[in-house]
């Protein structure tokens, strides 16, 4: 208020030096009958400063400060509604990120299942084939076995037979001293496994 | 008696001009002058100077309160902003969207007034040579009306501007029956003539009956006082009635302020709808 405080210094000494002549003055104007507002010579001095004042507080807010002030207001609002923004759109971002995590936790899922159910395949095919590989070997064993013991019995057979030839042979040598042909034993030896089969 | 005495040096100063003429405080003082032609006398007065302090204080208020915008504001910066504000939704409610042109010019008008009446009532500081005087614009009529004839001037003026003939509208209510015409034509234009009338008068005497009522108690405290005894004691009362006028008149300043730029804002819809 610098310049308030040099002003009222003039209007003071304006007033000091005015007072005692206005007496008279005032006198005058109350003893027409009217206050000061209706003392209409100095009503031009007024609706001219007035409008001065006027016009000049009109251009400073016009131009000035009301969009200064609107201005800030405005960019707080902007400001204001871009954080929503934002906001809104981290917040679209996070919910897709849980979407991403869900899909990806959802293939990954299937993907194990899937994993686990060839690998059961697999294993399931692995022993079938480990199965059937021990069976066929099993098998072969098995028939090699048992020509063996087809072999080993048909020796012993022939041994048996041998064995009954030579005694039929020393049988007969003892009985009628006599060397009796193979063929006649083999006969005779075949009639007898004949006669008990 | 003893009590008289000593208040003698004290009442040269202060009791002396309290007892001055409770219409005093409204006199025009030259300060220069200045005569264009004999028939006009535009001298600067003590009026004047008031109206430009009041343009220096809203001067000096908005550029503290624009000095350093930032979007969290300060204190005076609030200030600014909360005043703008309340006149921006003070448009926008009576006058719409539309009614963006007219945001300066009732803003201007609502500062102008406020500030007019609040300045008015800092107290004077009494004895030359560095006595204060203040003075309030507003509580001369011919300030006042001419405010209101701006306000009612810019509806006319652009009610016919934009509406043409069409302005006369408003003279015409929609929805009333012709035959009920003659009769609510008059009274439309006597109540949008005494427009600026109220408007004039109602700021002018709120200012001139609060004033004059200070006065008055401040004179009382003077008479009480100097009469000596009980009554110098007594002089409390007045003294305290003006301490609670002084706070009502704070409210009055505001009030007043408010009802000029809410009533300018009701008469500019009026121009932008003339027909109701």
């Amino acid at each position: 208020m610098a310049g308030a405080a040099a002003a009222p210094l003039l209007l003071g000494s304006a007033m000091a030096a005015a007072a005692p002549a206005d007496v008279a003055d005032a006198a005058g104007v109350e003893a027409e009958g009217g206050l000061p507002q209706l003392n209409t010579e100095t009503y031009a001095s007024q609706v001219f400063w007035l409008l001065i004042a006027f016009l000049i507080l009109y251009l400073l807010m016009s131009r000035i400060f009301l969009p200064r002030i609107g201005g800030v207001i405005e960019e707080r609002r902007q400001r204001i509604a871009d954080d929503f923004d934002k906001a809104s759109e981290f917040k679209r971002q996070a919910e897709d990120a849980e979407a991403t995590y869900r899909q990806a936790l959802a293939d990954a899922k299937a993907r194990a299942a899937s994993i686990a159910q060839d690998t059961r395949d697999q294993i399931d095919e692995e022993i079938k084939s480990m199965q059937a590989d021990t069976d066929a070997k099993l098998e072969a064993e098995i028939a090699a076995a048992e020509a063996r013991i087809e072999e080993t019995s048909a020796k012993a057979q022939m041994a048996v037979r041998e064995a009954a030839r030579e005694t039929t042979r020393a049988v007969v040598m003892t009985l009628i001293d006599e060397q009796p042909s193979d063929d006649a034993i083999d006969a005779a030896l075949n009639a007898a496994a004949g006669s008990r089969v | 008696m003893s009590l008289g005495l000593n208040l003698n040096p004290l009442m040269d100063r202060f009791i002396e001009p309290l007892a001055a003429g409770p219409m005093e405080q409204f006199e025009i003082v030259p300060i220069f002058g200045l005569d264009f032609a004999e028939a006009i006398d535009l001298s600067f007065t003590n009026a004047s100077l008031w109206m430009l302090i009041t343009v220096g204080t809203a001067l000096l208020f908005f550029t503290f309160a624009t000095r350093q915008s930032k979007l969290i504001p300060g204190s005076v910066q609030s200030m600014g902003e909360v005043t703008y504000e309340f006149v921006a939704n003070m448009v926008r409610d009576t006058m719409g969207e539309e009614g963006r042109g007219f945001f300066p010019f009732v803003f201007t008008l609502f500062i102008f007034v406020f500030l007019c009446n609040f300045l008015g009532l800092l107290p004077s500081i009494p004895g030359s040579p560095t006595s204060v005087h203040t003075f309030t614009p507003t509580s001369h009529i011919i300030v006042t009306f001419t405010l209101a004839i701006l306000s009612v001037g810019l509806v006319v003026v652009y009610g016919v501007f934009k509406h043409g003939f069409g302005f006369l509208k408003l003279f015409a209510p929609s929805g009333v029956p012709l035959w009920l015409l003659p009769l609510i034509t008059p009274i439309e234009i006597v109540s949008f003539l005494s427009r600026p009338v109220s408007l004039a008068v109602r700021l002018f005497a709120n200012m001139l009956a609060g004033h004059v009522v200070l006065k008055v108690f401040a004179g009382f405290v003077g008479t009480l006082l100097t009469a000596g005894g009980v009554l110098s004691i007594l002089s409390v009362i007045p003294l305290l009635g003006i301490i609670g006028v002084f706070l009502l008149e704070f409210l009055v300043a505001f009030l007043q302020a408010f009802v000029f730029a809410i009533l300018t804002c009701i008469y500019l819809q009026d121009a932008l709808h003339p027909s109701h």
